[in-house]
Protein backbone atom coordinates (compact mmCIF):
# COMPACT_ATOMS: atom_id res chain seq x y z
CA UNK A 1 0.00 0.00 0.00
CA UNK A 2 1.17 3.25 -0.66
CA UNK A 3 2.56 5.96 2.07
CA UNK A 4 0.49 8.08 3.67
CA UNK A 5 1.54 11.08 5.58
CA UNK A 6 -0.06 13.93 7.18
CA UNK A 7 1.49 17.53 7.58
CA UNK A 8 -0.74 19.13 10.18
CA UNK A 9 -0.95 21.31 13.21
CA UNK A 10 -1.46 20.01 16.72
CA UNK A 11 -4.16 22.83 17.83
CA UNK A 12 -5.92 22.47 13.97
CA UNK A 13 -9.33 21.43 13.87
CA UNK A 14 -8.89 21.47 10.25
CA UNK A 15 -5.86 18.75 10.45
CA UNK A 16 -7.67 17.07 13.10
CA UNK A 17 -10.49 16.12 10.97
CA UNK A 18 -8.24 13.91 8.72
CA UNK A 19 -6.83 12.16 11.60
CA UNK A 20 -10.35 11.07 13.10
CA UNK A 21 -11.21 10.20 9.28
CA UNK A 22 -8.13 8.31 8.94
CA UNK A 23 -8.08 6.07 12.30
CA UNK A 24 -12.05 5.48 11.41
CA UNK A 25 -10.98 3.44 8.48
CA UNK A 26 -7.83 1.76 10.56
CA UNK A 27 -5.33 3.95 7.57
CA UNK A 28 -1.61 3.88 8.80
CA UNK A 29 -0.29 7.05 8.53
CA UNK A 30 3.05 9.46 9.03
CA UNK A 31 2.11 12.25 10.87
CA UNK A 32 4.28 15.62 10.90
CA UNK A 33 4.27 18.40 12.61
CA UNK A 34 4.30 21.81 10.79
CA UNK A 35 5.51 25.35 12.18
CA UNK A 36 3.51 27.77 10.76
CA UNK A 37 5.51 30.53 11.41
CA UNK A 38 8.17 28.52 9.53
CA UNK A 39 6.93 26.37 7.05
CA UNK A 40 8.80 23.62 5.97
CA UNK A 41 10.27 23.19 2.18
CA UNK A 42 7.51 20.31 2.47
CA UNK A 43 4.77 21.84 2.72
CA UNK A 44 5.72 24.85 0.37
CA UNK A 45 5.82 22.11 -2.34
CA UNK A 46 3.32 20.32 -1.66
CA UNK A 47 0.53 23.47 -0.83
CA UNK A 48 2.40 26.02 -3.27
CA UNK A 49 -0.93 27.72 -3.55
CA UNK A 50 -2.34 28.15 -0.17
CA UNK A 51 0.92 26.85 2.13
CA UNK A 52 -1.44 25.74 4.44
CA UNK A 53 -1.88 22.49 6.51
CA UNK A 54 -3.28 19.97 6.28
CA UNK A 55 -1.94 17.87 3.43
CA UNK A 56 -2.32 15.08 2.99
CA UNK A 57 0.12 12.46 0.69
CA UNK A 58 -0.55 9.43 -0.47
CA UNK A 59 1.69 7.85 -2.80
CA UNK A 60 3.60 11.17 -2.93
CA UNK A 61 0.58 12.83 -4.51
CA UNK A 62 -0.63 16.00 -2.33
CA UNK A 63 -4.13 16.78 -1.35
CA UNK A 64 -5.37 19.95 -0.15
CA UNK A 65 -7.95 21.39 2.01
CA UNK A 66 -9.53 19.08 4.77
CA UNK A 67 -12.88 18.73 3.12
CA UNK A 68 -11.30 17.92 -0.49
CA UNK A 69 -9.26 15.52 1.50
CA UNK A 70 -11.76 13.80 3.67
CA UNK A 71 -13.84 12.76 0.30
CA UNK A 72 -10.61 11.53 -1.14
CA UNK A 73 -9.80 9.10 1.85
CA UNK A 74 -13.81 8.26 1.71
CA UNK A 75 -13.51 7.52 -1.91
CA UNK A 76 -10.24 5.52 -1.92
CA UNK A 77 -10.51 3.21 1.73
CA UNK A 78 -15.08 2.67 1.38
CA UNK A 79 -14.84 1.09 4.87
CA UNK A 80 -16.60 2.82 7.26
CA UNK A 81 -18.08 5.48 4.81
CA UNK A 82 -18.40 9.33 6.00
CA UNK A 83 -20.91 10.50 3.68
CA UNK A 84 -24.54 8.58 3.01
CA UNK A 85 -24.77 6.05 -0.31
CA UNK A 86 -27.80 7.94 -1.45
CA UNK A 87 -27.16 11.25 -3.58
CA UNK A 88 -29.76 13.11 -2.02
CA UNK A 89 -28.46 12.27 1.40
CA UNK A 90 -25.30 13.11 0.34
CA UNK A 91 -25.81 16.51 -1.06
CA UNK A 92 -27.62 17.54 2.10
CA UNK A 93 -24.73 16.28 4.11
CA UNK A 94 -22.60 18.12 1.73
CA UNK A 95 -24.44 21.13 2.60
CA UNK A 96 -23.60 21.08 6.24
CA UNK A 97 -20.07 20.46 5.50
CA UNK A 98 -19.81 23.63 3.63
CA UNK A 99 -22.01 25.05 6.00
CA UNK A 100 -19.84 23.83 8.94
CA UNK A 101 -16.86 25.24 6.89
CA UNK A 102 -17.89 29.19 6.22
CA UNK A 103 -18.72 29.04 9.80
CA UNK A 104 -14.92 27.69 10.73
CA UNK A 105 -14.01 31.53 10.00
CA UNK A 106 -15.89 32.51 12.86
CA UNK A 107 -13.07 31.09 15.23
CA UNK A 108 -10.88 33.15 13.59
CA UNK A 109 -12.90 36.42 13.64
CA UNK A 110 -13.75 35.66 17.68
CA UNK A 111 -9.94 34.87 18.67
CA UNK A 112 -8.68 37.73 16.26
CA UNK A 113 -11.87 40.32 17.40
CA UNK A 114 -11.56 42.92 19.99
CA UNK A 115 -14.76 45.35 21.09
CA UNK A 116 -17.50 45.59 18.48
CA UNK A 117 -15.46 43.37 16.22
CA UNK A 118 -15.84 41.05 18.85
CA UNK A 119 -19.28 41.86 19.52
CA UNK A 120 -20.53 40.95 16.14
CA UNK A 121 -18.35 38.14 16.10
CA UNK A 122 -20.31 36.52 19.22
CA UNK A 123 -23.49 37.36 17.38
CA UNK A 124 -22.38 35.55 14.37
CA UNK A 125 -21.46 32.57 16.59
CA UNK A 126 -25.39 32.42 18.12
CA UNK A 127 -26.91 32.69 14.36
CA UNK A 128 -24.69 29.59 13.33
CA UNK A 129 -25.96 27.88 17.02
CA UNK A 130 -29.16 28.60 15.81
CA UNK A 131 -29.07 27.21 12.86
CA UNK A 132 -27.66 24.09 14.30
CA UNK A 133 -30.17 23.53 16.75
CA UNK A 134 -33.29 24.56 14.78
CA UNK A 135 -32.17 22.80 11.12
CA UNK A 136 -28.87 20.54 11.47
CA UNK A 137 -29.50 18.72 14.00
CA UNK A 138 -33.64 17.99 13.25
CA UNK A 139 -34.26 14.59 13.23
CA UNK A 140 -30.33 13.81 14.28
CA UNK A 141 -30.32 11.11 17.44
CA UNK A 142 -26.98 10.45 18.14
CA UNK A 143 -24.65 11.75 15.63
CA UNK A 144 -25.32 13.31 11.92
CA UNK A 145 -24.35 9.98 10.83
CA UNK A 146 -26.87 8.11 12.50
CA UNK A 147 -25.12 6.02 15.22
CA UNK A 148 -21.80 6.44 13.56
CA UNK A 149 -19.84 9.33 13.04
CA UNK A 150 -19.50 10.76 9.46
CA UNK A 151 -18.40 13.57 7.73
CA UNK A 152 -21.15 15.96 9.11
CA UNK A 153 -20.14 15.45 12.48
CA UNK A 154 -16.22 15.57 12.27
CA UNK A 155 -17.18 19.35 10.11
CA UNK A 156 -18.96 20.49 13.05
CA UNK A 157 -16.05 19.26 15.34
CA UNK A 158 -14.88 22.64 15.71
CA UNK A 159 -18.38 23.68 17.80
CA UNK A 160 -17.59 20.64 20.50
CA UNK A 161 -14.16 21.21 21.25
CA UNK A 162 -12.50 24.88 20.51
CA UNK A 163 -15.46 27.05 21.13
CA UNK A 164 -15.12 25.86 24.51
CA UNK A 165 -11.23 26.67 24.54
CA UNK A 166 -12.19 29.99 22.69
CA UNK A 167 -14.21 31.11 25.80
CA UNK A 168 -12.27 29.84 28.39
CA UNK A 169 -9.36 32.06 26.50
CA UNK A 170 -11.55 35.03 25.90
CA UNK A 171 -13.25 35.30 29.02
CA UNK A 172 -16.73 34.75 27.03
CA UNK A 173 -19.45 32.73 27.46
CA UNK A 174 -21.45 31.69 24.10
CA UNK A 175 -22.30 28.44 24.27
CA UNK A 176 -25.06 28.21 26.73
CA UNK A 177 -25.79 24.44 27.03
CA UNK A 178 -30.06 24.86 28.53
CA UNK A 179 -30.37 27.12 24.96
CA UNK A 180 -29.11 24.88 22.88
CA UNK A 181 -29.97 21.37 24.17
CA UNK A 182 -29.68 19.59 20.70
CA UNK A 183 -26.35 21.14 20.10
CA UNK A 184 -25.26 19.99 23.71
CA UNK A 185 -26.71 16.59 23.32
CA UNK A 186 -24.79 15.51 19.87
CA UNK A 187 -21.39 17.64 21.76
CA UNK A 188 -21.65 14.93 24.72
CA UNK A 189 -22.17 12.14 22.41
CA UNK A 190 -18.86 13.61 19.56
CA UNK A 191 -16.80 14.20 22.18
CA UNK A 192 -17.31 10.74 23.79
CA UNK A 193 -17.07 8.78 20.58
CA UNK A 194 -13.85 6.60 21.17
CA UNK A 195 -11.92 7.93 18.12
CA UNK A 196 -12.55 11.54 18.74
CA UNK A 197 -12.18 11.27 22.90
CA UNK A 198 -8.16 9.64 22.73
CA UNK A 199 -7.63 12.25 19.52
CA UNK A 200 -8.24 16.04 20.65
CA UNK A 201 -5.73 18.81 21.54
CA UNK A 202 -5.36 19.21 25.38
CA UNK A 203 -7.48 22.20 26.15
CA UNK A 204 -5.25 23.43 28.78
CA UNK A 205 -2.59 23.65 26.59
CA UNK A 206 -3.91 25.28 23.80
CA UNK A 207 -5.94 27.71 25.69
CA UNK A 208 -2.31 28.64 27.03
CA UNK A 209 -1.02 28.66 23.61
CA UNK A 210 -3.68 30.77 22.42
CA UNK A 211 -3.57 33.43 25.26
CA UNK A 212 -0.51 34.28 24.87
CA UNK A 213 -0.93 34.74 21.26
CA UNK A 214 -3.43 37.04 21.57
CA UNK A 215 -1.91 38.97 23.65
CA UNK A 216 0.78 39.35 21.12
CA UNK A 217 -1.63 39.83 18.48
CA UNK A 218 -3.06 42.58 20.65
CA UNK A 219 0.01 44.28 21.55
CA UNK A 220 0.93 44.40 18.13
CA UNK A 221 -1.97 45.95 17.04
CA UNK A 222 -1.90 48.73 19.91
CA UNK A 223 2.13 49.34 18.92
CA UNK B 1 -42.08 8.31 -12.29
CA UNK B 2 -41.50 11.62 -14.37
CA UNK B 3 -38.92 13.67 -13.07
CA UNK B 4 -39.78 16.82 -11.89
CA UNK B 5 -36.82 19.38 -11.83
CA UNK B 6 -36.99 23.04 -10.72
CA UNK B 7 -34.77 25.73 -10.78
CA UNK B 8 -34.96 28.69 -8.55
CA UNK B 9 -32.57 31.28 -10.11
CA UNK B 10 -31.78 34.72 -10.71
CA UNK B 11 -30.15 35.52 -14.45
CA UNK B 12 -27.04 36.92 -13.28
CA UNK B 13 -26.10 34.58 -10.89
CA UNK B 14 -22.83 32.78 -11.34
CA UNK B 15 -23.68 30.17 -9.29
CA UNK B 16 -27.13 29.87 -10.91
CA UNK B 17 -25.57 30.01 -14.42
CA UNK B 18 -23.38 26.80 -12.88
CA UNK B 19 -26.72 24.43 -12.66
CA UNK B 20 -28.50 26.23 -15.77
CA UNK B 21 -25.41 24.51 -18.08
CA UNK B 22 -25.23 21.18 -15.72
CA UNK B 23 -28.63 20.62 -16.90
CA UNK B 24 -28.04 21.34 -20.52
CA UNK B 25 -25.31 19.57 -20.46
CA UNK B 26 -27.82 16.09 -19.01
CA UNK B 27 -30.60 17.48 -21.68
CA UNK B 28 -32.81 17.46 -18.14
CA UNK B 29 -35.96 19.43 -18.68
CA UNK B 30 -36.86 21.61 -15.88
CA UNK B 31 -38.33 24.72 -14.79
CA UNK B 32 -36.59 27.78 -14.31
CA UNK B 33 -37.90 30.33 -12.11
CA UNK B 34 -36.73 33.78 -11.89
CA UNK B 35 -36.53 35.18 -8.27
CA UNK B 36 -37.07 38.73 -7.54
CA UNK B 37 -34.38 39.10 -4.57
CA UNK B 38 -35.71 41.89 -2.81
CA UNK B 39 -39.17 40.21 -2.96
CA UNK B 40 -38.05 36.28 -2.41
CA UNK B 41 -40.70 34.14 -2.97
CA UNK B 42 -42.22 31.59 -0.07
CA UNK B 43 -40.76 28.66 -2.13
CA UNK B 44 -37.63 29.81 -2.35
CA UNK B 45 -37.60 31.21 1.60
CA UNK B 46 -39.33 27.47 2.30
CA UNK B 47 -36.78 25.16 0.00
CA UNK B 48 -33.72 26.93 1.22
CA UNK B 49 -34.48 28.18 4.92
CA UNK B 50 -30.89 28.83 6.38
CA UNK B 51 -29.76 30.97 3.36
CA UNK B 52 -32.44 32.14 1.51
CA UNK B 53 -30.27 32.07 -1.44
CA UNK B 54 -30.21 31.27 -5.08
CA UNK B 55 -29.68 29.03 -6.74
CA UNK B 56 -31.65 26.02 -5.26
CA UNK B 57 -32.50 22.99 -7.42
CA UNK B 58 -35.41 21.10 -6.34
CA UNK B 59 -35.88 17.68 -7.64
CA UNK B 60 -39.33 15.93 -7.20
CA UNK B 61 -40.40 18.28 -4.02
CA UNK B 62 -36.66 18.05 -2.61
CA UNK B 63 -34.38 20.99 -2.56
CA UNK B 64 -30.37 20.56 -3.35
CA UNK B 65 -29.16 24.15 -2.10
CA UNK B 66 -25.41 25.40 -2.96
CA UNK B 67 -24.16 25.62 -6.82
CA UNK B 68 -21.26 22.95 -6.47
CA UNK B 69 -23.11 20.76 -4.41
CA UNK B 70 -25.87 20.65 -7.23
CA UNK B 71 -23.62 20.08 -10.02
CA UNK B 72 -22.60 17.23 -8.36
CA UNK B 73 -25.62 15.89 -7.58
CA UNK B 74 -26.73 16.10 -11.10
CA UNK B 75 -23.65 14.57 -11.98
CA UNK B 76 -24.54 11.52 -9.82
CA UNK B 77 -28.12 11.51 -10.70
CA UNK B 78 -28.07 11.79 -14.19
CA UNK B 79 -24.48 9.51 -14.97
CA UNK B 80 -25.39 7.95 -18.24
CA UNK B 81 -24.53 11.03 -20.17
CA UNK B 82 -22.16 13.63 -20.10
CA UNK B 83 -19.78 12.71 -17.34
CA UNK B 84 -18.44 16.00 -15.71
CA UNK B 85 -16.63 15.03 -12.78
CA UNK B 86 -13.69 12.21 -13.06
CA UNK B 87 -14.09 8.65 -12.29
CA UNK B 88 -10.36 8.55 -10.32
CA UNK B 89 -10.34 9.89 -7.09
CA UNK B 90 -7.09 11.84 -6.84
CA UNK B 91 -8.05 13.20 -10.21
CA UNK B 92 -11.69 14.30 -8.16
CA UNK B 93 -9.88 15.86 -5.29
CA UNK B 94 -7.96 18.14 -8.15
CA UNK B 95 -10.99 19.50 -9.31
CA UNK B 96 -12.74 19.91 -6.21
CA UNK B 97 -9.13 22.08 -5.12
CA UNK B 98 -9.93 23.85 -8.31
CA UNK B 99 -13.60 24.59 -7.44
CA UNK B 100 -12.68 25.26 -4.15
CA UNK B 101 -9.98 28.16 -5.17
CA UNK B 102 -12.76 29.78 -7.95
CA UNK B 103 -15.11 30.07 -4.79
CA UNK B 104 -12.42 30.94 -2.21
CA UNK B 105 -10.28 33.31 -4.27
CA UNK B 106 -11.42 34.54 -7.69
CA UNK B 107 -15.08 35.24 -6.87
CA UNK B 108 -14.07 37.82 -3.92
CA UNK B 109 -11.80 39.24 -5.64
CA UNK B 110 -13.67 39.69 -8.45
CA UNK B 111 -16.25 41.09 -6.18
CA UNK B 112 -14.19 43.67 -4.84
CA UNK B 113 -12.83 44.61 -8.15
CA UNK B 114 -16.37 45.77 -8.72
CA UNK B 115 -17.43 46.82 -5.41
CA UNK B 116 -14.82 49.01 -4.56
CA UNK B 117 -12.57 51.98 -5.79
CA UNK B 118 -9.18 54.00 -5.11
CA UNK B 119 -6.20 51.97 -3.51
CA UNK B 120 -8.74 49.09 -2.05
CA UNK B 121 -10.05 48.06 -6.01
CA UNK B 122 -5.50 48.58 -6.98
CA UNK B 123 -5.21 45.75 -4.71
CA UNK B 124 -8.32 43.87 -5.59
CA UNK B 125 -7.63 43.98 -9.15
CA UNK B 126 -4.05 42.96 -8.68
CA UNK B 127 -4.99 40.34 -6.66
CA UNK B 128 -7.83 39.02 -9.14
CA UNK B 129 -5.25 38.78 -11.81
CA UNK B 130 -2.78 37.25 -10.10
CA UNK B 131 -5.64 34.58 -9.31
CA UNK B 132 -6.65 34.43 -12.81
CA UNK B 133 -2.52 33.66 -13.86
CA UNK B 134 -3.01 30.78 -11.87
CA UNK B 135 -6.00 29.50 -12.95
CA UNK B 136 -4.72 30.11 -16.51
CA UNK B 137 -1.29 28.14 -15.67
CA UNK B 138 -3.53 24.86 -14.40
CA UNK B 139 -5.91 25.26 -17.86
CA UNK B 140 -2.05 24.95 -19.66
CA UNK B 141 -2.70 24.11 -23.36
CA UNK B 142 -5.73 22.15 -22.57
CA UNK B 143 -8.76 22.89 -24.42
CA UNK B 144 -10.82 22.41 -21.40
CA UNK B 145 -10.02 22.18 -17.47
CA UNK B 146 -11.46 18.60 -17.79
CA UNK B 147 -8.87 18.34 -20.36
CA UNK B 148 -10.29 16.89 -23.75
CA UNK B 149 -13.75 17.34 -22.67
CA UNK B 150 -15.64 19.73 -20.68
CA UNK B 151 -16.05 18.86 -16.85
CA UNK B 152 -16.65 20.18 -13.55
CA UNK B 153 -14.12 22.82 -13.15
CA UNK B 154 -15.09 24.69 -16.78
CA UNK B 155 -18.96 24.21 -15.19
CA UNK B 156 -17.41 26.15 -11.96
CA UNK B 157 -15.32 28.77 -13.63
CA UNK B 158 -17.32 29.47 -17.13
CA UNK B 159 -20.02 31.75 -15.73
CA UNK B 160 -17.38 34.58 -14.87
CA UNK B 161 -17.01 34.81 -18.56
CA UNK B 162 -20.13 36.19 -18.47
CA UNK B 163 -19.16 39.01 -15.78
CA UNK B 164 -15.41 39.74 -17.47
CA UNK B 165 -16.15 42.77 -19.44
CA UNK B 166 -18.12 44.02 -15.84
CA UNK B 167 -14.42 43.64 -14.05
CA UNK B 168 -12.48 45.44 -16.89
CA UNK B 169 -14.41 48.21 -17.49
CA UNK B 170 -15.35 48.26 -13.46
CA UNK B 171 -11.28 48.05 -12.71
CA UNK B 172 -9.79 49.47 -16.18
CA UNK B 173 -7.53 46.59 -17.75
CA UNK B 174 -8.36 43.65 -20.57
CA UNK B 175 -7.80 40.21 -19.14
CA UNK B 176 -7.53 39.23 -22.93
CA UNK B 177 -4.20 40.75 -22.51
CA UNK B 178 -3.32 39.40 -19.10
CA UNK B 179 -4.68 36.04 -19.41
CA UNK B 180 -5.07 35.29 -23.51
CA UNK B 181 -5.50 31.95 -22.80
CA UNK B 182 -8.44 31.98 -20.49
CA UNK B 183 -10.24 34.09 -23.37
CA UNK B 184 -9.30 31.56 -25.90
CA UNK B 185 -10.86 28.78 -23.11
CA UNK B 186 -13.91 30.85 -22.92
CA UNK B 187 -14.84 31.44 -26.41
CA UNK B 188 -14.40 27.89 -26.90
CA UNK B 189 -16.91 26.73 -23.82
CA UNK B 190 -19.26 29.56 -25.61
CA UNK B 191 -19.25 27.27 -28.53
CA UNK B 192 -21.79 24.56 -26.59
CA UNK B 193 -25.23 25.17 -26.84
CA UNK B 194 -25.19 24.23 -23.16
CA UNK B 195 -22.80 27.60 -22.09
CA UNK B 196 -23.84 29.86 -24.87
CA UNK B 197 -27.69 29.39 -23.42
CA UNK B 198 -27.08 29.72 -19.61
CA UNK B 199 -24.80 32.56 -19.61
CA UNK B 200 -25.86 36.18 -20.06
CA UNK B 201 -24.84 39.01 -22.33
CA UNK B 202 -21.80 40.58 -20.89
CA UNK B 203 -23.54 44.33 -21.72
CA UNK B 204 -26.45 43.40 -19.90
CA UNK B 205 -24.79 42.37 -16.93
CA UNK B 206 -22.18 45.11 -17.27
CA UNK B 207 -25.75 47.16 -16.89
CA UNK B 208 -27.36 45.40 -13.97
CA UNK B 209 -23.95 45.89 -11.95
CA UNK B 210 -23.99 49.90 -12.70
CA UNK B 211 -27.95 49.68 -11.42
CA UNK B 212 -26.39 48.00 -8.38
CA UNK B 213 -23.59 50.49 -7.36
CA UNK B 214 -26.21 53.27 -7.69
CA UNK B 215 -28.46 51.66 -5.41
CA UNK B 216 -25.62 51.16 -2.72
CA UNK B 217 -24.15 54.39 -3.35
CA UNK B 218 -20.53 52.84 -4.87
CA UNK B 219 -19.20 55.34 -7.46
Amino acid sequence: MAVVKLLGTWFSPYGHRVIWALKLKGILYEYIEEDVRNKSPSLLQYNPIHKQVPVLVHGGKPICESTVILQYIDEIWPQNPLLPADPYDRAVALFWIKFADDKGLLMSKLYRGNGEEQQAAVKEWLEMLEVMEEHALIGVKKFFGGDEINMVDIAFSFVAHWLGILEDVLGLEIFKPHKFPRVSSWIQNFKSSPIIKDNLPDADKMSTFLKRGREMMLTSKSN
Amino acid sequence: MAEEVVLLDFWPSLFGMRSRIALAEKGIKYEYKEEDLRNKSALLLQMNPVHKKIPVLIHNGKPVCESLIQVQYIDEVWHDKAPLLPSDPYQKATVRFWADYIDKKIYDLGSRVWKTKGEEQATAKKEFIESLKLIEKELGDKPYFGGESFGYVDVAFIPFYSWFYDYEKCGNFSIEAECPKLIAWAKRCMQKESVAKSLPDQQKVYDFILQMKKHFGIE
